[in-house]
Parts: C-alpha cells; structure tokens; sequence
C-alpha cells in the first residue's frame, strides 16, 4: 500500500488530552445509583486449606450488604484457577469478598471473617521443589510432564552440581524439541561456552490496579473492567461467571497499562457481579497496588544453563538451552518455548536443543509479560554472545550481523519462515546513528571512579497474526465510523490501525471516529490484544473492511452518475468521476443511498465467511449507513516478526556498582511505520521497562515465610523517569512487510528485550568482561562482583 | 481473622493552627496521638493499618513550624520546611551546601515538596518485616525476623546491630550531625535542645524508639551553627535507583582544612546503623593530617572495622568504606 497522507503522519494520540486533563474515565471512575464497594479477604500463607470460614458476624454488620465465597462461583479443577479459593495456593489468592456501603466498612467487615486455615508445606524456589524430599507446591506435584503434573526429585549429587554452577549430568526437561544435528555442530565448533542464568520473575506494575465495577440490568450484567482486550474479554468474564457471552456487556474505555496482565480481563473481574448479583445493587472494587501486587501477575522466571558454539569468526553453530521455568501454581505458561524460538531465529543456529522444565511454585500466578520468555532469552543470552566475542575477538555488532536472520530465514523447532526481517538494515542504521565504531573505542574507559561500556543487542519478537474481521460504517452525517474491538491500553493501536480504513476511503483523519471501549457499541471480531498481534492484523482487517467499503461506494456512485465503478476514485470525503472531480457524490449522500437501497449496502446482506461476534455486530448496525465489512482473506505466508536491536552507553561507578544509563538508542524493524509518535512511544517504553528488569525491579520473597518484600512500587522499584537520559533517539528501517497489505508488523514486544540486553551487555563491558548474567542487577551484586566477593545468593537461586 | 493492608482506618482528626495547641493535644492524647507532618511516613502506617493511632494531629497549619531564617549563629529551620524549600533555600544553599544536597537526594519532587526537615528526620525505619506489621522487637515483639538464615536483609545493617538490624533511612539526617545541628524539642510544659547527634537513638537504648521524643513531645526547630557554613563538605547517597528510594548507604562530611591538612573534621554514614553513625574514629584520624592515599586507606579500614554484615549485606562494608574514602578525596568547597 502507497504511503501517503495519513499513513507515517505524526498525528497527536486522541486520548492525549483526556488523559493530560483527567477527563479519561478508567474503570474505577464510574459510578452507579446506589453503588456499593467491595474488599477482599486474601490468603495469608503461600498454600493452604479453610476449614471454616464464619462470616456471621461480618454479614451482622450494619452496612454489609453481601460475602461472597468460592461456593459463588462455578468450580474449576487443578490446576486451573477460580475466582475465589478455599484451597489458596499462594498467599494473598482472593478466599472471600465482602460488599459494604463504603470501603471502611467493607475492610472491617473483612476483619471480622473468622477463617480458621490449615497450613501446608509450600514451594517457592523451583530449585527446593526439585531437591530430594523438596515441597511440592500442590497436591498434584512438582513439574508439568507429558501428561500434565508430576512428580520429579534431583539426586543430592545433581544439586551439588547446581551449587557449583554446573549442569548436572543426565537431567532431563520434561519438555524437549531439537533441529539439526546438535552433536556435530558443537564438534565442529572453535569455541565452546557454557553459562549458568537466572531470569527472576516480576510483577506487571500497570499504574492502573485491576479494579472493577458491576450492575445487572434486565439479565445482563455490565461490567467496568481494566482490560487490555475489549471484544474478547467479554468471552472470557463469561467463562468465569458461567454465564452466556451475550448476557455481558464489558466497558472499558481506557485501561492504565496491561504488558500481558490483563489480556482478556481478569479473573477477579467478576468478584463484584457475584456481589451485585447477591445484593442486588451495583458493586466497585478498588483494587491496591498491595492486591495488585498480590494477585495482578507476574512475568515467569527463567533460569538454567545455556551452552553456545561457536565458529571462530564469530558464527553461531550450536545452542543447547536448558531452562528451568518458575511456573508459578497454575497453568503451564509458554514462556519457555517462546524463549527457545526466540533464541533460534535471533541466532540463526545450525542446531538447536530446548529443554524446559516447568516447576510449580506457590508464588503469584504468571501471565505473559511483554515478550514472554523472548525477553527472558535475550536479555539472558545475548551477554553470553558478548562474551564469546570477547574471546574470539570479534566487534560486537559484527557478531550480531553474521548471525542475523533475514527474509525467510527459519525459526523454532518447525523451522517455519519469517515473513521479513530486515535486521542487518537495523545493525547498520544503528552503527551509523549511534556513532558504534567510535563509541566502542569508549569500552572500559575509566574515568575518576567511572568505567565506561557501551552495548548492543538484538530482539526478535513475534509481530502479528491474521484472520480477523473489519467493520466500519459511513454513516449521513459523512463520518467515518471504525468498529475496534482492540482495547485501549495505551498502545495506540485501536487509534493507529484505523488510519488505514481512513487512508483507503480517502477520509480526512479528523472525520474519521473510532468506536470502541464497549461491547454494546457492536464490535467486530478482533484479536485479543497481546502478541503485538493487533497492528498487524487489525490493519489487516480495517484494510478489507474499507476495500469492501470503497467498493460499495464505487458501485453507488457508477449506479447514480453513469459509468463503471472503476471510474470512480474517493478522496476528502467524496467519491468522483476520475478526470471529472465535480462528478461526484459526499460520503453523506452515499450513505443515504447505502439506506435507501439496503442489501449488502448497508449490513443487511453479509457476507458468509464472517465470524459470528461480527455478524452479530453487523446486524445491529445494518441500515444506519454504508457499512464495510469483511475478513482478512489476504495472503500471510510465513511468521511474522519484528525486531529491535538496542544501542546503550552505561557509566558503572568501580567504587559503589551504581550504573549510570547515558544513552539509549533502539532502532526497529517493525515493517511500515503507521504512526511515529506511537512508534517512539513503543520501543522507548518498552526499551526502558528492559532496562527496568536488567537494573532495578525486586521480587524477593522471604523463604521461610513465603511472602514477597516488595508489593509496593517504593519496594519494587520499577525504572523512574530520573533513571533515563533526558533526551533519547530512534531509529527505524520502515520498509514494508511483503506479507502484509499495509507492511505494518506489531511492535509491542521486541523493545523490552532489546533495553534489558543492551544494558547488561554494557555492563558487563564497562566491568572489563565481567558477565553477570542474572537480574537484577542492583549495586550490591555489581560492587560484590568488582571486588571478586562471592554472591550472597546460590548459582541458580532464585526471589533474591 | 482477615487481615486487610492498604487500607485506612478511621481516626479523629486534629488540625491545630498554633503551637501551643498543637502541644496541648499531644500532651492530652499521649501516646494515643500520632503526629501528621508531610505524611510520607505516616500513610503508609495508617493504610497498612500496622499503626492504629486513635489521634492524628495535623501538623500543617502550624505556620510557627515553618519557616528558613539566618541567626546571629546559624541558620534557624523550622521543622515544617519542606525538603524542597530546605533544598533550595538561598542561605542553605550558598552557606550549608551540604545539607542542600542531602534534602535534595529524598525519594522524588513531588516527595521532597510534600515532606518536610522534621518528617525526613523523624520518620520510622523501613525494614519491611517491621513495616509489613511483623511482631517483631521494634514491634513490642520478641524476634528478628530480618536477621535469620533465610532472612531478606540486603537494605539492614552493619553496624550496631542489638536484636533489631533495621537502619535509619534518612538522607538529611547524617548532613545535620555533620554540620553538627542542634534540634529544638518542646512538650506543652518544657522545652530541651539536643545535638544531632544525640537525636537519635539505636536498638541498644531503644528497641520501640528511632529518636529521642517522649510522647507529647515535637521536634520544632533545627538550628545549624555558624561554625562549619563555607567549609569543604561531601555528600552522597548510594541506592538502586535515582529516585524514590531510600540510600543503601550515604555519607556527609564537612572539613576545615588549613595549609593543605585537614584541621577538623565531622563524619556520618547513614543508613548501616540504626542510627546516622558519627565516625568519631575517623575524624581523630584524620586531625593534621594531608589527604593521600594511605590516608584515605587507612581511614577507611578505621571507618568499616566494627561492621558486623549480615547474610545478604556484606556489600555495604564496602560501600561505607569506599563513601568515607572518596568523602575525603573528593570533598568541595
């Protein structure tokens, strides 16, 4: 698709004065008639069992309206997740919620649950779990096998090795996949190099806690939710309510951050609808950031061995990853195969082994995490790439350039393509804006007390996927209406991805409306919004939809004004006679003739490939305009992903391990660029939130007592706006994605990975070939490491 | 029972526009009565409901409180100056720099705008066991929790340890010892002056207590003396991040030098004690002597030699002696 005026445009985000101004209502802003608010009665062991729970003298209260209990809701089997639990398997799980006329009357009525708790063995470290006679962190077992959990212990001989470091030998994942012949590659190999690494696990921290508000009305429950997905939330607050789809309406106009947290909504969502329901008026929870931290999901840690070989120039042949995956106590979370993936394309090795072992634990529940488990990786494996560098005397960005993957190039254990990957154009636009050749010069340069070193880091991550249906309606009033059912979580997308409805149409921006951020308003069927899947496949869809649309008008207008369709062309508004602009008809004129004739002109006829959510949608709105509607048929050969190769000069003070970040540069690949602003938003948020893991973020838990130190933001110390350069640049390729009508790949994820790396490869340059590669890297373990005291922590342990 | 956190309870509320009302009601509700200054301390206690004062007595419209003036000897600060205000302030910038940057290092600006001298200097320990409502020693119980095998204790002490190994968090109190302050303390009957120094108080006098103040008793004014204005001085604050965070360790120091020797000096290194420590070993040490490098070596074996470091602290040996050292090296003028 031609670029041309809305399409790059640096258009100001619409949601930039509302949120600059207050006006923004996010979930906790609503209110209802007669409204009342809800608390929580949370867990307070890592794993446990209520044998009896009193709510007598809570519900005795004056102002206590409704106690809700597991019993409110439908059950669930292990290890699946219930709303509410008499079996809690972390501490601070939801056991049971109170509503009240205010929130002080609600917590005192919390106090007043009498809940008599039986105390069970807990797992918090998966290595403890895996020790001989280690707790299990529920009844089922310890590690997610081929039939689901099992049972699995280590010899006292394998964790002796793990206390030194090592690999133990003969330890298996319970997980594998492989491609080529491992064995031969690493034969052929001029450099073997073996690491230990932890990934810790960490808290979301969305500025906004995932608080939540319900009524019902006529059958209906309406909830008011923190979301990052707007259509697809609906089925899955369904799901949890044990309710029809239809009989939710989900409203979430704007969502303060999500980063995988709040995919599809989340569970404890529907805590106050069962109160409503129980009530019978309209029930708010405010959720703290304490909860928040509690049962607002965390990124799944990653820690195990990774073994590399290498070609003297600098090739990758082989990689054997062995990764040991903090689960978590619930369902098993991907992350460790998006970490082998992400490995293989990023690397580009002949051969490959992952072996994972997901190891239950009693800690909060995982949900991915911007990038999960290629951020893990990158931020894991890339130092180790530097290191074998270092030894094989290769610069640094020419290792990543002999590596790197292009067009086609293979990934993951089925070594399907990627679509395009134009990842030396970014090494080299980044060496030429960063100043590399010059900067590297920089490497362990000290100054006073100050030791300089400059990074670079490669992060593939996946950029979109396909399939989904665009709806959109030109309505008398000459408007562009753009049905997303994309959420609002910041991003930009549900604004950027109808750019090209308007681009296609010939429609002024300004006359363009998004309508979103509500199930009733009629939603196509859209992607959840997570995977850096919606750019890529929401312009994908809008791009039908307005195709259908232009169409439709090009049919009306040749109808009206004589002529083929095709001599007609759309522009500011209008369709005309080409060579003859005063021939020609507004787009409210085209509207009013969509209605007077119906048919598959204004949704009454549609077409039979639609998913049934948009034919829904569609029927509702039949007859109020011209409407496009469609599904992305379009070809999509291949994987999509996107890629970000982050540039980073650091200052470590030799005498405190204080890290001083000085610049930070991430150049993308991320197809064509719909929205610059957007764009630099992206990959600087997500390049800092890397940095923010490499550098700062806690999540440390007391062994013996099972409870996390740091629930609060002062404690868990995600990067603060003080901790970055003042002014920092990007850069991005943006060419065109072939597989894609628009080009555009999604670009959520690549950034986080790109920030994390790039810092710890700076680090570690700056300490003069010191690699440390574990997070966080806070001035205690960098200090201990320049002068050569042991860690106060084991090789492999982790909640440190 | 359930246990709710981050979340207030209900108290009665006094705003007291005066003075002497403000210490007629603390000397009615004693120890029932928890004094409101900035808040940056308080709210997280009362949300946690690990304090559940009765009484809160807002310090805010007190105007007798406020205030930054230049004395016959010193300067006068009232203990309600905001940080901001103690940061910028003319006379503390050009004549006690050094308190300026510590004020300056507190958590954020809009922190540092809300909090005051007086908070800063009063506020309770952050170890988050005792924070998080643990029964422990500080508590009124009669454990460590902090101080185990498997205890989380990177943030505590190094020094000074007596049961309890929680550490003062505040950044303005070690520049305040070094400038060697005096702090004004008055109950609604008496009014005493304390130095600095002896403001503070460690586990083996105080379990329960971070400062000398009785109940009903108000720090109302901080005067620093004429005698170490314009001297060479050092300040830093060591944490893992640059903002909204309390200093893993920080060090002020003020110099009088003569003819290129040190002739007196004043030391303090904070958060590794439960008290800002006066490093009395290392002033004498340095008394007449020039700055070099066996100096500065041994200066700062003397100010680490009775460290005593946890499982997880041993880090902040180092950093204590390296922050004397480089204190010394690179003190400004």
């Amino acid at each position: 698709m031609p670029k041309s005026r809305i399409i790059g445009s640096d258009f100001p985000q619409r949601d930039l004065l509302p949120k600059i101004t207050g006006r923004a209502r996010y979930a906790e802003d609503f209110r209802a008639d007669g409204m009342l608010f809800a608390k929580l009665l949370l867990s307070p062991v890592p794993r446990g069992r209520v044998r009896r729970l009193d709510t007598s003298a809570a519900l005795a209260m004056d102002g206590v309206y409704a106690v809700v209990t597991a019993d409110d809701f439908p059950s669930v089997d292990p290890p699946g997740e219930a709303v509410l639990t008499n079996e809690p398997v972390y501490q601070g799980q939801p056991i049971a919620a109170v509503a009240a006329v205010d929130e002080t009357t609600a917590a005192e009525a919390v106090e007043r649950l009498r809940l008599d708790m039986e105390r069970l063995p807990f797992a918090l470290d998966p290595l403890d779990s895996l020790r001989p006679n280690g707790p299990n962190a529920r009844d089922e077992g310890n590690v997610y096998g081929d039939e689901g959990i099992e049972t699995l212990k280590w010899t006292s001989n394998d964790m002796a090795a793990v206390e030194q470091g090592r690999r133990p030998e003969g330890v298996e994942g319970t997980v594998e996949w492989s491609f080529g012949d491992l064995d031969d590659a690493f034969a052929r190999a001029d450099l073997v190099i073996e690491e230990p690494i932890v990934h810790q696990s960490q808290t979301h921290h969305p500025m906004e806690p995932r608080s939540s508000m319900a009524y019902w009305r006529n059958g209906k429950v309406h909830l008011h939710v923190s979301t990052q997905s707007t259509q697809r939330t609906q089925q899955a607050l369904a799901g949890w309510l044990g309710m029809d789809e239809e009989d939710v309406v989900v409203v979430s106009e704007y969502t303060g951050g999500g980063f995988g947290s709040k995919i599809r909504g989340t569970i404890t969502d529907v805590i106050p609808a069962a109160l409503a329901r129980q009530a019978g008026r309209p029930v708010m929870m405010r959720v703290t950031r304490d909860e928040e931290t509690y049962f607002g999901r965390a990124r799944t840690g990653l820690s195990g061995w990774v073994k590399f070989g290498f070609r003297a120039d600098g090739r990758i042949l082989a990689i054997d990853l062995f990764l040991i995956q903090d689960n978590g106590p619930f369902g098993r979370a991907g992350d460790f195969n998006s970490a082998g993936t992400t490995s293989s394309l990023a690397y580009q090795p002949e051969a490959m082994r992952l072996q994972a072992l997901p190891v239950l634990t009693n800690t909060p529940p995982r949900s991915a995490q911007r990038a999960p488990g290629g951020m893990q990786a990158i931020a894991m494996l890339e130092p180790v790439v530097d290191k074998a560098a270092r030894q094989l005397n290769v610069d640094r960005l020419d290792v990543r350039l002999i590596n790197a993957p292009t067009h086609r190039s293979p990934v993951g254990p089925n070594r399907s393509e990627v679509t395009s990957a134009y990842v030396r154009e970014a090494l080299e636009l980044g060496r030429e804006l960063f100043d590399w050749d010059r900067k590297k010069e920089l490497s362990g340069q000290v100054n006073g007390t100050k030791a300089t070193g400059v990074g670079v880091a490669l992060s593939p991550y996946v950029g979109g996927s396909s399939g989904v249906d665009g709806l959109l309606v030109i309505r008398p009033d000459g408007k562009l209406y753009v049905h997303q059912g994309i959420g609002n979580l910041g991003t930009h997308s549900v604004f950027d991805t109808a750019m090209v409805a308007a681009e296609v149409l010939g429609m002024p921006w300004e006359e363009t409306e998004i309508v979103s951020g509500d199930t009733s308003r009629h939603l196509p069927r859209s992607t959840v919004q997570a995977g850096s899947q919606t750019t890529h496949a929401h312009t994908r869809a809008n791009h039908a939809a307005a195709m259908d649309a232009k169409r439709k008008i090009q049919e009306l207008a040749a109808g009206d004004l004589g002529g083929a369709p095709d001599d007609y062309e759309v522009a500011d508004g209008r369709v005309f006679r080409r060579g003859s602009p005063a021939t020609g008809l507004s787009f409210a004129g085209i509207a009013e003739r969509a209605m007077e004739l119906g048919g598959r002109y204004d949704g009454h006829e549609l077409a039979e490939d639609l998913h049934s959510d948009t034919v829904r949608s569609a029927r509702a709105l039949a007859g109020q305009g011209l409407m496009g509607v469609a599904r992305d048929n379009y070809s999509h050969d291949g994987s999509t992903y996107s890629f970000v190769v982050g540039f980073c000069l650091v200052e470590v003070d030799r005498e405190t391990g204080v890290v001083d970040l000085k610049e930070y540069l991430p150049v993308t690949d991320c197809g064509t660029v719909l929205n610059p602003r957007s764009l630099a938003a992206q990959i600087h948020g997500g390049g800092l939130q890397g940095i923010s893991v490499a550098l700062f973020e806690k999540w440390a838990f007391d062994s013996q007592w099972g409870v996390n130190s740091n629930k609060r933001f002062y404690t868990a110390k995600p990067v603060s706006i003080l901790d970055v350069p003042v002014a920092m640049d990007y850069g991005a390729v943006d060419l065109p994605d072939p597989e894609t009508p628009v080009g555009a790949k999604g670009i959520g994820e690549p950034p986080i990975g790109a920030g994390a790396a790039a810092v710890a490869c700076a680090i570690a340059d700056a300490l003069g070939g010191i690699y440390l590669t574990r997070t966080p890297l806070t001035p205690d373990k960098i200090l201990n490491a320049i002068e050569g005291r042991s860690p106060a922590y084991g090789p492999l342990q982790t909640h440190v | 029972m359930g246990v709710v956190r981050d979340m207030m309870k209900p108290f009665e509320l006094f705003q007291p526009t005066e003075l002497d009302g403000a210490l007629d009601l603390l000397s009615r509700h004693g120890s029932d009565a928890w004094i409101l200054s900035g808040g940056m301390d308080t709210f997280d206690w009362l949300k946690d409901r690990a304090k559940q004062p009765s009484v809160v007595v807002d310090l805010g419209g007190v105007s007798e409180l406020k205030g930054i003036e230049g004395t016959e000897d010193g300067i006068r600060i009232g203990a309600m100056a905001s940080l901001t205000e103690v940061a910028t302030h003319p006379e503390i910038t050009s004549r006690y720099p050094l308190l300026a940057e510590s004020a300056e290092k507190v958590a954020t600006p809009q922190i540092r705008q809300q909090g005051t001298l007086g908070g800063n200097l009063c506020q309770d320990t952050r170890c988050w066991y005792y924070r998080s409502g643990w029964p422990c020693y500080r508590a009124g119980g009669n454990i460590c929790y902090a101080n185990t095998p498997t205890a989380l204790n990177r943030e505590h002490c190094v020094f000074e340890a007596n049961r309890c190994v929680a550490v003062s968090p505040s950044d303005t109190a070690p520049a305040l010892i070094a400038l060697d302050a005096r702090m004004t303390i008055r109950s609604r009957r008496s009014e005493r002056t304390v130095e600095a120094e002896d403001f503070f108080l460690g586990p083996a006098t105080d379990i329960t207590r971070m400062t000398v103040l009785r109940p009903g008793e108000l720090l109302t004014e901080i005067h620093v003396p004429q005698r170490w204005a314009g001297q060479s001085y050092y300040f830093e604050k060591v944490a893992d991040r640059k903002a909204w965070d309390f200093a893993l360790a920080n060090v002020a120091a003020t110099f009088q030098r003569q003819n290129g020797r040190i002739q007196d000096a004043r030391i303090c290194v904070g958060a590794v004690a439960a008290k800002p420590l006066r490093l009395r070993n290392v002033e004498a040490a340095l008394r007449g002597q020039s700055v070099d490098n066996s100096l500065l070596e041994q200066v700062g074996e003397l100010a680490v030699r009775n460290a005593r470091p946890l499982r997880q602290n041993e880090y902040k040996v180092s950093l204590t002696r390296n922050l004397v050292k480089r204190a010394i090296r690179d003190a400004r003028t």
